[in-house]
C-alpha cells in the first residue's frame, strides 16, 4: 500500500439538458420576473475601445442539422489583449457573454469587441481569439473551442500550431463576410468536425 | 495580476462518456475526433467575476422568487446547501452558483416542455447565489418531481436539480446535476449512467441532512461541488483565486 493522496476529484459533469435556458437565460423562455436581466447579455458596454464586430453561426450535429437548443458562452480579452481585472484592462469590456441558438432557426449571434493578441506564460503571443463553451441536451460535458479571425495573422499561434492535420485549423477560423461581420459555424461530428479542446 | 499557475488537467475518466447509445441524443452530439490538449493559458486561467451586488434578496429562494414573495410554490420544502471546493480541497469563495429545476410535479417552465403535469403559477424554477468566504452556498426550494422524457420507450428522469458553477477561471466552468438520496430512479436513468464509475455517480447524490433541516419548516440536503484546481507548490499556499 502507498500513502493516500488528499487531493479531491472534480465533480462529474452532466448534460445541461434541453431546459438550460431556465437557469442561465431565463428571459429566453419567458421568465422575466426573477432577475432584472439575463447574465452575460453583452460582453461589452458603451465606450469599449476597438473594433466592434458581429459574429453569427450555427452549431450542427452529426447529421448536419443545426441545434435549436444549444447555449454558448464566450470569454475573451479586450482590444489590447488584456482580461478584466488585469492592470490597464478596458473597463467597458466584461469579456463574458451567453447566447443561445435561435429556437426556430438555430442561428446564434455574438456582438463584441475584436480581442487583441494575448501574451503567453513564458513569452510569445496567442493570436486574437475568443474562447467558446457549448452546452446542450446530448452534450454530457461542455465542449471548449476557440474562434480565431481570418483577417489576423494566425501563423504563430501556439494552439493552432499543435493541430497535426492542417486542414482542421480552418475549423477554428471565423470567415469575414462583411464590414466587421464574421461567420463561425461549429460542427460537432463528422465531416469538417470542429477542433475541441482539453486545456 | 500574478500568475496563479496552470489548471490541473481534467481527469476525463471520472466524467460521463460523451457518446453513449443509451442516451440517444449523444450519438449525433458527440465529437468523433480526439480533443486537442495542451497546458492551460491565460484564456482558460482567467474568467468572469460576479459581485454580491448582482444577487437580489430572493434570488436563492425558489419558493418565493417567481412572485416576488407574493405567494409561495407548492411542494416539499427543502434547503439545498453545500460547499464549493477546488481539487486542492480549498474553498472557492465569491463564486456564482446557478440552479434550475422542474416543479413538484416534474414540469418545467419552458416552451419546449409539453408534459401534462401542470405549471405551478407560483414557481419559476431558477435561482442563483454567490458563495461566501468559506465557499458555502444555500438555496430554499421545493423538491422537483420525476418526469418522463422521450428516450427509450419508458424513461423517467430521477428527481434532480441542475447546477451551473463558475469558479474563478473559464477553464473551471462546470454544469452538473444533483440527485436525491434514496431515489430508485437513479439506477434506471441513462443520463446518470453516462458516468461509468459508480463511485463517481454517487458523488452527485445529495444526502438528507438533518443538521440543517428546520423543524416544522423544511428538510435539508447537502451537495458539495469540486472544481478544477491549480498546480501549485508549497510556496503558493493561498486561497483559491486570490
Amino acid at each position: 500500500m502507498v500513502q493516500k493522496l488528499d487531493t479531491l476529484q472534480e465533480t462529474p459533469s452532466q448534460t445541461a439538458g434541453p431546459y438550460v435556458h431556465i437557469g442561465c437565460m431565463p428571459s429566453f423562455t419567458g421568465i422575466t420576473s426573477i432577475y432584472p436581466q439575463d447574465l452575460g447579455a453583452s460582453p461589452i458596454s458603451d465606450g469599449a475601445k476597438g473594433e466592434i464586430v458581429t459574429i453569427r453561426g450555427e452549431v450542427y450535429d452529426g447529421t448536419g442539422w443545426a441545434f435549436r437548443d444549444a447555449m454558448l458562452e464566450s470569454w475573451q480579452a479586450d482590444a489590447n489583449g488584456l482580461f478584466p481585472e488585469q492592470e490597464g484592462a478596458d473597463p467597458n469590456v466584461s469579456g463574458f457573454a451567453r447566447f443561445a441558438a435561435d429556437k426556430e432557426t438555430g442561428v446564434w449571434e455574438l456582438r463584441t469587441v475584436k480581442p487583441g493578441p494575448v501574451p503567453m506564460r513564458g513569452g510569445g503571443y496567442q493570436a486574437p481569439h475568443i474562447s467558446l463553451w457549448i452546452v446542450a441536451r446530448g452534450i454530457n460535458i461542455g465542449l471548449n473551442t476557440r474562434l480565431y479571425f481570418d483577417d489576423e495573422d494566425n501563423w504563430d499561434d501556439p494552439l493552432l500550431a499543435r493541430i497535426e492535420q492542417r486542414p482542421r485549423v480552418d475549423t477554428l477560423i471565423a470567415t469575414k463576410i462583411g464590414e466587421s461581420e464574421y461567420r463561425f459555424d461549429i460542427r460537432l461530428q463528422g465531416e469538417g468536425e470542429t477542433v475541441f479542446l482539453d486545456l | 495580476m500574478q500568475d496563479l499557475g496552470p489548471l490541473i488537467p481534467r481527469n476525463r475518466a471520472i466524467h460521463p462518456v460523451p457518446h453513449d447509445p443509451d442516451y440517444k441524443t449523444t450519438l449525433t452530439r458527440s465529437p468523433r475526433l480526439p480533443l486537442l490538449s495542451m497546458e492551460s493559458t491565460p484564456s482558460e486561467e482567467t474568467g468572469p467575476r460576479f459581485g454580491h451586488s448582482l444577487i437580489g434578496p430572493l434570488d436563492n429562494n425558489l419558493i418565493a422568487n417567481f412572485t416576488g414573495g407574493e405567494s409561495l410554490a407548492v411542494g416539499e420544502r427543502i434547503l439545498v446547501h453545500g460547499r464549493v471546493l477546488d481539487e486542492n480541497a480549498r474553498p472557492v469563495p465569491n463564486t456564482l452558483v446557478e440552479i434550475w429545476q422542474a416543479n413538484a410535479g416534474g414540469r418545467y417552465r419552458h416552451v419546449k416542455d409539453t408534459y401534462f403535469a401542470p405549471l405551478d403559477p407560483n414557481f419559476g424554477g431558477c435561482g442563483r447565489t454567490i458563495t461566501d468566504e468559506n465557499g458555502y452556498y444555500e438555496f430554499l426550494t421545493i423538491r422537483p418531481g420525476a418526469y418522463p422524457w422521450p428516450n427509450r420507450a419508458n424513461d423517467w428522469r430521477p428527481m434532480h436539480i441542475h447546477y451551473s458553477v463558475f469558479g474563478h477561471s473559464f477553464g473551471q466552468r462546470l454544469i452538473t446535476q444533483s440527485y436525491f438520496e434514496g431515489d430508485p430512479l437513479i439506477d434506471l436513468c441513462p443520463i446518470a449512467a453516462t458516468i461509468k464509475d459508480r463511485s463517481q455517480l454517487d458523488r452527485l447524490v445529495a444526502p438528507l441532512d438533518f443538521s440543517k433541516s428546520r423543524p416544522h419548516d423544511f428538510l435539508a440536503y447537502k451537495f458539495d461541488i469540486v472544481l478544477r484546481g491549480r498546480r501549485q507548490t508549497m510556496f503558493e499556499n493561498k486561497p483559491e483565486g486570490m
